[in-house]
């Protein structure tokens, strides 16, 4: 299917300038984007759990090198860090905590496969086609300065962009304390973990999140 | 570079966390397949940005900004995404998200009628795609 | 106070009384009885007043118009001449009588506010019928004594002869009702007026078209109310009720009703001589059925029922000769003795403990129980079986002398054929009166057998009414002289003829009736019977109603017992037990109207059920399959609905992307 659409591509490309900068980066990009397709496909389709966490590493990394390719540097290690450092390792965590199943789980798709597919097939038609309709024309100069340097990047987002920074942060904050709400067991009403917290009952009810769920930490 | 290079990259990334999301059963791959949406969306935004910055219609690189914010907002997500699917797990003893069928018409076996009722609306789809 | 005032508050006290009472019986029970008695009481007293102002000589007539009613106008209008005077006097003097008897007869009763409210209420109707000068507000009286008689003979609920008897009796005179509503109105478009001078003045100058059917439509609902052939089988199972009513609207007023509308409006009727015929006819089967099977009745009101039912013959008979002057003298001693003979059987009920006569022939010394009783119920027999000097005596004399009047052809417009319909079921029913009479005096007086229940003295205020009423039923008869001054100006003196004929017809009955009795009571030592109330120290309403309750299950019927020493078994013979039973007529209605009544509700049921439903069940069922369709699309399962919604937003995208494209 990729190749088709790349088939397409080339050919609306073809129009007015040619598939190939002088540069060369089209090459580098196009084999980045293969792996991190795959890479991406493989990490929805496979049954072992693991293997997609890190088939998605693979993915995220892709993306990292193409920011790259676009001349967004700083972007490009904040997706390292961020996606392949503290994400991925979230995700790990995660399928540690509710025993997901190591090896072949032969139950990894719901029953609602067929029609995922069509849906997921007949958004990518339509996106693809959309997208190839509309920008088959517009070539993106990458010889002028670079775009997305950490100087320039640090600037736009320090002057123009403070006030949502700053406001994100807050948001940071909500989600940091509604992750620990949501994480540390209630009360004794539920009876399956209540064994598990009856070590602690006067630290659970007295100093608020702090000693909260142990698997806290990890996860943050 | 022709921007439809990054463009037909993205929209194929992001049918592909679609299809993630649809199809997995285990809530953590629809997580990850979520993050593969974010992701496609990200690569537009950058894309998109250095195209009209080489253009110099835009000189507030608001493309890379969102990116940023996107990012972060992303990895709260995941952590809050986490902390319900944990919470899910605890209670459920399950993270299996067809099988977390509360809301369902009661009367029916939750089990018994998924794939049943799931091809009806498969037909529905096609019917209607 | 101009009469015409004082004429407006006599039917307004008891409504302002009912009213109150209504109003004030939960708050301040002390307050009931004084508003139950006071405005009857000044009723009468205003009643008297205005007769006396009155005087028999040109009638009140009064109107104001309220609103504009359309082409026929309707009126308060006040119409009051000599009969409308006396039998106002009589209607607040029984309703007074009877507010002090049940004073005393429902002592104990938790339900006396709104009883005395009723018969407040059912007084001010009556009142207000028989001063109304317009049919329409006549008719709003009327019905409001049907409702009041419902609601007064269902007091004893509790029992199901009550609840049977308030039904029946309201679906019976409603029954009657309808034609009377449609004969008014054809009355009205006739003459052009509601008003009842108007109407009679057309009458008699020949202006009604159909006069023939407006006075069969108008004699139906008389019929109803005034208990004649063939509708008058509510009025002895209205004996449910308790005695004080039956007294006052069963057998003094509200029966006396229909009577007094056509004595009102005879012109009307006489200018139809079918009508007149069919009167006579209705009244002559009426009085000697109703006299037959008084004879049998066990039960002591019954008896008392059936016998007015054809005294309210006689009244009938009386119209249909054409002489409302004799009608209305009957209608008035009439009213007098049979509310004493009803509130004497209230106090033999309760000192007997029994409404069974064969009950009471088997108890020694219930006279010497009920000294005041025993004494009023004698005179007002002697009344009833006309024997002279009683007022019974001249007021039925009256009639058959105005029946002997028409048979021999010396009343003009009316056929001789209804005079002599009248005349010889008049001497009959004379002979059977008697007899009927003379059985409830011996069987209830001269019982042998164990003691009678000693309960003490009755109170003063049932007795002391007695007597009051004892008066104009020894007095009243010697007012034939005066009286035509205030009626018609027709004498009303006995004739000689027809006063031995129904003289000598009664003392026969009485005197066989002795000898039969003679001859069974020896048989009633030896067949035991009876049964007492199971509360004898309960006040007298409490009485009654148990022993109404268990009359059925004791004696083997409402209104028969099986008796051997009952003089009337030996007298009627084999009619005895037709005659108990009414002449089965109330079987024969069923069959001819009950069942197939029963039997279209069957069909219309099937038909609603079975043939209507299933169409409103298929509409319900349809949209009930799609729900169940839709149903099934509710898995619950989060992807399913995120699969679709997102099919279609991309199916809503490409076709948003064609349409701006124009492909």
């Amino acid at each position: 299917m990729s190749t088709a659409l790349a088939v397409t591509t080339a050919a609306a490309a073809a129009e007015t300038r040619g598939f190939l900068s002088p540069t060369g980066v089209e090459i580098a990009f196009l084999l980045v984007g293969v792996v991190t397709f795959g890479a991406a496909v493989v990490t929805v389709t496979t049954r072992q759990l693991v293997h997609a966490a890190l088939w998605l590493v693979v993915a995220l990394g892709g993306l990292a090198v193409e920011y790259l390719l676009l001349t967004a540097e700083f972007i490009a290690w904040v997706q390292v860090l961020i996606y392949v450092g503290s994400v991925v390792v979230l995700l790990l965590f995660g399928l540690m905590l509710t025993k997901a199943p190591i090896g072949r789980s032969p139950d990894a798709d719901s029953g609602n496969r067929p029609v995922a597919l069509a849906v997921a097939v007949a958004a990518a038609a339509a996106l693809v086609w959309v997208v190839v309709d509309a920008f088959r024309t517009t070539w993106i100069d990458l010889s002028g300065p670079a775009a997305g340097t950490t100087a320039v990047t640090g600037a736009s987002l320090f002057q123009s962009w403070v006030l949502p920074f700053e406001a994100l942060s807050v948001l940071l904050l909500a989600a940091l304390v509604g992750a620990i709400v949501l994480s540390r067991r209630t009360g004794g009403t539920d009876g399956s973990d209540g064994d598990r917290r009856s070590t602690a009952p006067a630290a659970r009810t007295g100093s608020g999140p702090d000693p909260a769920a142990p698997d806290k930490e990890g996860a943050r | 570079m022709h921007l439809a290079y990054p463009a037909v990259l993205s929209a194929l990334l992001f049918a592909t966390g679609l299809y993630g999301v649809l199809a997995r059963r285990n809530a953590i791959l629809v997580l990850m397949s979520v993050e593969l949406m974010l992701n496609a969306v990200n690569l537009n935004l950058v894309a998109f940005d250095v195209w009209l910055d080489g253009i110099a219609r835009d000189t507030l690189h608001s493309g890379q900004a969102l990116t940023l914010f996107t990012i972060a907002v992303a990895a709260a997500e995941i952590g809050i995404g986490l902390a319900i699917v944990l919470a899910v797990y605890r209670n459920r003893g399950t993270s299996d998200i067809d099988r977390l069928r509360d809301t369902a018409e009661s009367g029916d076996d939750p089990d018994d009628a998924g794939p049943g009722t799931a091809a009806a609306a498969a037909e529905k789809a096609e019917a209607t795609a | 106070m101009t009469t015409t005032t004082l004429a407006v508050l006599v039917p307004l006290l008891p409504f302002l009384g009912a009213l109150a009472g209504l109003l004030l019986g939960r708050a301040a029970p002390g307050f009931v009885r004084p508003l139950a008695v006071l405005p009857p009481l000044a009723s009468l007293v205003l009643a008297v007043l205005v007769a006396v102002r009155q005087g028999g000589g040109r009638a009140v007539d009064a109107a104001t118009e309220l609103t504009p009613t359309g082409s026929v106008p309707i009126e308060l209008a006040l119409h009051i001449d000599g009969f409308a005077a006396l039998v106002a006097v009589l209607v607040a003097l029984v309703a007074s009588c009877v507010q002090i008897y049940s004073t005393g007869y429902l002592r104990e009763d938790p339900r006396y506010p709104s009883y005395a409210a009723l018969v407040s209420l059912f007084t001010s109707a009556m009142l207000l019928v028989v001063y109304t000068g317009d049919l329409m507000v006549l008719l709003v009286g009327w019905e409001a004594m049907g409702i009041c008689s419902y609601f007064l003979v269902g007091h004893y609920w509790e029992t199901p002869e009550a609840r049977a008897a308030s039904l029946k009796a309201f679906l019976v005179t409603k029954l009657g009702d309808v034609p009377f509503l449609i004969g008014l109105l054809a009355l009205a478009a006739d003459a052009g007026s509601f008003r009842i001078t108007t109407v009679v003045a057309g009458a008699a100058n020949g202006g009604l078209d159909h006069p023939t059917l407006i006075a069969l439509l108008l004699l139906a609902g008389v019929a109803g109310k005034s208990a004649q052939f063939p509708l008058h089988t509510w009025l002895p199972d209205a004996m449910a009720g308790p005695t004080p009513v039956s007294a006052l609207i069963h057998a003094a007023t509200m029966v006396a009703a229909g009577v007094y509308f056509v004595a009102r409006l005879l012109p009307v009727f006489a200018a139809s001589a079918a009508a007149l015929v069919v009167l006579a006819a209705m009244a002559a089967v009426t009085m000697a059925g109703s006299a037959l099977a008084a004879l049998a009745q066990d039960d002591i009101k019954r008896v008392l029922a059936y016998s007015t039912i054809g005294q309210l013959g006689y009244m009938t008979g009386a119209l249909a000769v054409g002489d409302r002057g004799a009608a209305v003298f009957h209608l008035l001693s009439h009213g007098a003795f049979k509310a004493l003979l009803f509130l004497a059987a209230g106090v033999i009920i309760h000192a007997a403990g029994t409404n069974s006569l064969a009950a009471m022939s088997r108890m020694r010394n219930l006279r010497d129980r009920v000294p005041d009783a025993y004494w009023t119920m004698t005179v007002a027999l002697l009344a009833l079986a006309a024997i002279p000097p009683f007022s019974g005596f001249f007021s039925k004399e009256a009639v058959l002398g105005a029946a002997e009047h028409t048979a021999t052809g010396h009343t003009e417009g009316v056929p001789g054929a209804a005079g002599w319909i009248v005349l010889v079921a008049g001497l009959v029913t004379a002979l059977l009166t008697a007899a009927y009479a003379t059985r409830l005096w011996l069987l209830a007086f001269r019982g042998r057998g164990a003691d009678a229940p000693d309960h003490g003295r009755q109170p003063v205020a049932m007795n002391a009414v007695l007597w009051v009423l004892t008066v104009p039923s020894i007095v009243f008869g010697l007012g034939y002289g005066l009286l035509p001054g205030w009626f018609d100006g027709r004498s009303l003196t006995p004739t000689f003829a027809t006063s031995v004929l129904g003289t000598g017809a009664a003392l026969v009955g009485g005197i066989v009736t002795y000898g039969a009795w003679r001859h069974t009571t020896a048989l009633a030592a030896r067949v035991p019977l009876g049964a007492v109330a199971a509360h004898p120290e309960g006040d007298a309403g409490k009485v009654e109603a148990e022993a109404i309750a268990s009359h059925a299950p004791a004696y083997g019927g409402v209104a028969s017992a099986d008796d051997p020493a009952d003089p009337g078994r030996l007298l009627l013979g084999p009619l005895h037990r037709h005659a108990a039973a009414g002449f089965r007529l109330d079987a024969l209605y069923a069959v001819l109207f009950v069942r197939p009544v029963l039997a279209a509700a069957d069909v219309v049921r099937f038909l609603d059920r079975e043939v209507v439903d299933t169409y409103v069940r298929a509409a319900g069922a349809v949209p009930r399959l799609l729900g169940t369709a839709v149903r099934r699309a509710q898995t619950g399962n989060v992807q399913t609905y995120v699969s679709v919604l997102l099919a279609g937003t991309v199916v809503l995208a490409v076709a948003a992307l064609l349409a701006a494209t124009g492909a």
